[in-house]
């Protein structure tokens, strides 16, 4: 399994993070030497045996479905890069 | 001579503090002292003066009380920056969480404080854990307080939790946190010459550690000792209803665990460990330290572990698509840095520009690595079998466990500490293969231990790792405090910063 310039360019825009032309063939060079060594687990036999989903074999606790928390607005907004009016503040999204 | 006060152990000064000896004052100042003085190492990013006196005060009011104080109380700590502080900048290591004030504090960090401990400021890492040299910060390089002999070259403390290590073997602080993903406590650890457990995973509470891949994600305490590990572990794990993997169970008293007998215990030994080319050096080490559990009575085993090749190729996997998932969340909106935009620019725009300046190189290769394994078509063929692999993994431990071994002992990390910028042009996955005796730890989910055990040939610091029983902490401190006592280790790094 090979990487070219095309699949790298699509797993940047599909990761959201802009890469520049000039910076694709370096890029798909280190996918290329990652996934050469990644391809090792192809060696395995793996016939019957599950996909690990948990390493502890724990249950998972639940609990009662109720409001335990809220009203804290200022909190949430205090770190957004652009909040107003008490909402965080985006680019127009759609037209 | 006396002991300047910032290079005791937590449990001498635990002792001297409660026996009114020395004031948690004292030995606050004393670190911050020698913090102020240690530019150099770049191991605190952020400092918390203020905190830490306030800290210290509270802690001296707690000592003159008439309840005895918990075994930190007025501790002083360094927190590596990934743990999240309330009101302190928490950043991970990157540009992309600049200006971060959290207004929750993380559960390990809590308790501690409640515990009494003192916070001395943040400590440098590789961006968000993602690195063993700790050269992917965004605060730069955290540099090894030891050298070789004779050579002026700045060394690596390891990572990612490169400025803990930094920081505890330079005496800078009593002890520090860490967390560990594939071996970012022990192999920084065996770097600079300290003590670092990764607990069983469900030991320590994950809410409020910025997530890398959270089912690898453990932390842990970096100390000068492995009664301190055991001291500080203590207060650092416990079950919490807001992380759902937490365990409910309770926590012993590691401490008291510590008998130095382990007469009867079988220790296991690997022969898959035994890697191609590895140094004599190394292989003497591990040696050593068989020959040493042999002579406190422990009964020693080969055992084979068949699928311990494939720990790495799985982990890379496995940990770039946990963290491509987690790191979603950076996306300029609710917290952190956001990209300048152009005229015209929209939200996907924002996304884009906002993750490439944010996000350092190594940092976009494993999101975007993990972003192609989890993409339609790849997903069976790497993630699925990744995880399939891990299962065969964990069940190596699992039948070796069920053959009576106690705990397995392995080299720590494949070098001593190489220097800053060595690794500079050769390719990411020879930098990965630091992890290669620390990762399986992860994936099966067990506690592992690394300590100081000798030195090398050019004086740095070697370190061995044990591995124990999932939750069995206890046992596995005391075969290392075992350990410890007949290494002897001792030797500290000359200052020169």
């Amino acid at each position: 399994m090979s990487i070219d310039l095309q699949t790298a360019a699509r797993v940047a825009k599909l990761a959201r993070i802009r890469v520049d032309d000039d910076a694709l063939p370096a890029l798909a060079d280190e996918f290329n030497t990652i996934l050469g060594f990644i391809e090792q687990l192809g060696e395995v036999d793996v016939e019957g045996v599950e996909p690990m989903v948990s390493v502890t074999p724990m249950r998972l606790k639940r609990r009662a479905d109720e409001v335990t928390d809220g009203d804290r607005q200022r909190a949430i907004l205090s770190n957004a890069p652009d909040a107003r009016e008490g909402f965080f503040a985006v680019p127009k999204v759609v037209e | 001579m006396m002991t300047d006060l910032n290079a005791l152990t937590i449990a001498e000064a635990r002792d001297r503090l409660r026996g009114k000896d020395i004031t948690a004052t004292e030995l606050t100042e004393a670190c911050l002292a020698r913090i102020e003085d240690a530019g150099a190492l770049g191991a605190f990013v952020h400092h918390t003066i203020d905190v830490a006196r306030e800290q210290a005060a509270q802690a001296d009011k707690r000592l003159q009380g008439r309840e005895e104080a918990p075994a930190l109380c007025g501790i002083p700590l360094g927190i590596k920056d990934l743990f999240c502080t309330r009101g302190v900048a928490s950043q991970a290591g990157s540009r992309i969480l600049e200006g971060f004030r959290p207004e929750y504090e993380s559960t390990v960090t809590a308790q501690l404080f409640d515990a009494g401990a003192v916070m001395l400021g943040k400590l440098n890492m590789d961006e968000f854990a993602m690195g063993s040299s700790n050269e992917t910060s965004v605060y730069g390089n955290a540099v090894n307080p030891w050298r070789r002999q004779g050579d002026d070259a700045a060394l690596t403390p390891g990572g990612s939790s490169g400025g803990s290590a930094s920081a505890v073997a330079a005496d800078l602080c009593l002890a520090a946190t860490g967390t560990d993903t594939g071996g970012s406590i022990r192999q920084p650890a065996a770097f600079t010459g300290i003590t670092g457990i990764k607990p069983t995973y469900g030991r320590c509470s994950r809410w409020g550690i910025v997530a890398f891949a959270s089912s690898l994600d453990q932390a842990g305490p970096m100390t000068k000792s492995v009664r301190d590990a055991a001291i500080m572990l203590g207060a650092m794990c416990g079950h919490d209803p807001k992380d759902s993997t937490s365990a409910d169970l309770p926590v012993p008293d590691f401490e008291a665990m510590l008998t130095g007998d382990i007469r009867g215990k079988v220790i296991g030994i690997p022969r898959e460990y035994r890697m191609d080319g590895m140094s004599a050096e190394i292989d003497a080490l591990w040696a050593k330290g068989r020959a040493m559990l042999e002579d406190a009575g422990a009964e020693i085993r080969d055992i084979s572990l068949p699928h311990t090749k494939y720990a790495l190729p799985a982990y890379y996997v496995i940990a770039p698509a946990e963290a491509s998932s987690n790191l979603a969340r950076y996306d300029g909106v609710r917290y952190g840095h956001r990209a300048k935009l152009a005229p015209g620019d929209g939200i996907t725009e924002m996304y884009e520009k906002t993750r490439a300046e944010g996000f350092g190189d190594e940092v976009k290769r494993r999101v975007m690595v993990g972003t192609y394994v989890l993409s339609a078509g790849f997903y069976d063929a790497y993630y699925n079998r990744a995880r399939k692999v891990r299962t065969l993994i964990k069940r190596d431990f699992e039948q070796v466990f069920a053959d009576g071994v106690d705990a397995i002992l392995t080299p720590a990390t494949p070098s001593a500490a190489f220097a800053l910028g060595e690794m500079k042009d050769a390719d990411p996955v020879q930098m990965y293969l630091n992890d290669v005796f620390t990762v399986t730890v992860n994936l099966a989910g067990l506690p592992g231990i690394a300590l100081p055990a000798g030195l090398s040939g050019e004086g740095l610091p070697l370190g061995l790792q044990l591995i124990g029983r999932p939750w069995e902490e206890g046992d596995l401190l005391n075969c290392a405090y075992t350990l410890e006592r007949a290494a002897g280790f001792v030797a500290k790094p000359e200052k020169w910063w």
